[in-house]
């Protein structure tokens, strides 16, 4: 057998993934503190005002992130929860069950910086509107996947049920993605298209670059400090988890 | 550029601190929940572990 495909499921054993995630949770903490101080410092100390918007429309710079984030973090679960069903890997129904509040997290501040970048610009809070709309699903598939899951006592069954459905709502990304090109919206355009590149200034762009870095890092650290959480409840009655340093208090 | 100023963001200050402060504070506070989760989760083991190693003396 290939090597390199031994080691990828060394490391699907919750037991190996454990120490390993412990290790990366303060690199990324780290990073992830970084690039939002200085990101924030970009935010409000060297991006320009607009010059149609003012001061208001540093929205963006947590907005656009947020957003982001809401969008990729349901395609890494949607990634893990196919591996899960699949290849039947305990980690992976752990790995999604530990993304899936930071993304509805994510999808919540999208849908209330949008409120509040909305309300001064359009003159509301609120339309259902395309863009929206698909967000507000995406909060609802995210409350959907953790509820489902909580509603299931056996974990095996309740990953396997919330993998399903994971897969089953990928189809609302590419929605929120397109919902601007497809139907006539209130919402603006992509920022940064895959088509036509980015329509902003160097300086905002570059702040927004570093926000989203950074969004990533903490998305990254809090998974995993959570997936430790979680590895531990399921694992609490195996040899290994009762060995553990932090365990033998 | 005074303080007053600043925080006034041309007038948007509602919905500015409105946007970052929420986001800030959702983000200060999950990995406070995860570190108290990790606790108890820590300490639900260990009583286990005393348990068991109470039932077998």
């Amino acid at each position: 057998m290939n090597s390199r495909l031994i080691n990828w499921f060394k490391f699907s054993s919750p037991a190996t993934f454990y120490p390993l995630a412990g290790r990366l949770v303060p690199v990324f903490t780290v990073l992830a503190v970084g690039l939002i101080g200085v990101g924030l410092y970009m935010s409000f100390f060297v991006a320009p005002t607009d010059y149609k918007q003012g001061e208001g429309y540093r929205i963006i710079f947590v907005h656009v992130p947020a957003a982001w984030m809401s969008m990729f973090i349901y395609l890494i679960m949607a990634f893990w929860a196919a591996l899960g069903l699949v290849f039947n890997t305990r980690l992976s129904g752990m790995m999604t069950r530990a993304l899936a509040p930071t993304g509805a997290i994510f999808a919540f501040l999208a849908l209330w910086t949008g409120a509040f970048w909305g309300k001064p610009m359009w003159g509301t809070w609120w339309v259902w509107d395309a863009r929206l709309t698909s967000e507000l699903i995406l909060l609802f598939l995210y409350l959907g996947y953790l509820a489902l899951q909580g509603a299931i006592d056996d974990t095996r069954r309740a990953d396997r049920a919330g993998a399903l459905l994971v897969l089953v709502g990928v189809v609302n990304i590419p929605i929120i993605y397109y919902s601007v090109q497809w139907w006539n919206t209130l919402h603006q355009g992509a920022t940064i298209s895959m088509d036509n590149g980015s329509k902003m200034g160097v300086t905002m762009l570059w702040t927004m670059l570093v926000m989203a870095l950074g969004f990533w890092a903490y998305t990254i650290a809090v998974a995993l400090a959570r997936v430790r959480s979680i590895i531990l409840e399921r694992e609490a009655d195996t040899t290994w988890v009762s060995e553990l340093a932090e365990v033998r208090l | 550029m005074s303080v007053a100023e600043f925080f006034d963001m041309g007038g948007y200050a509602l919905y500015v601190w409105g946007s970052f402060g929420v986001s800030a504070l959702l983000m200060v506070l999950e990995p406070i929940m995860l570190r108290n989760q990790r606790r108890a989760v820590l300490q639900r083991i260990a009583r286990i572990i005393r348990i068991k190693a109470g039932e077998k003396v």
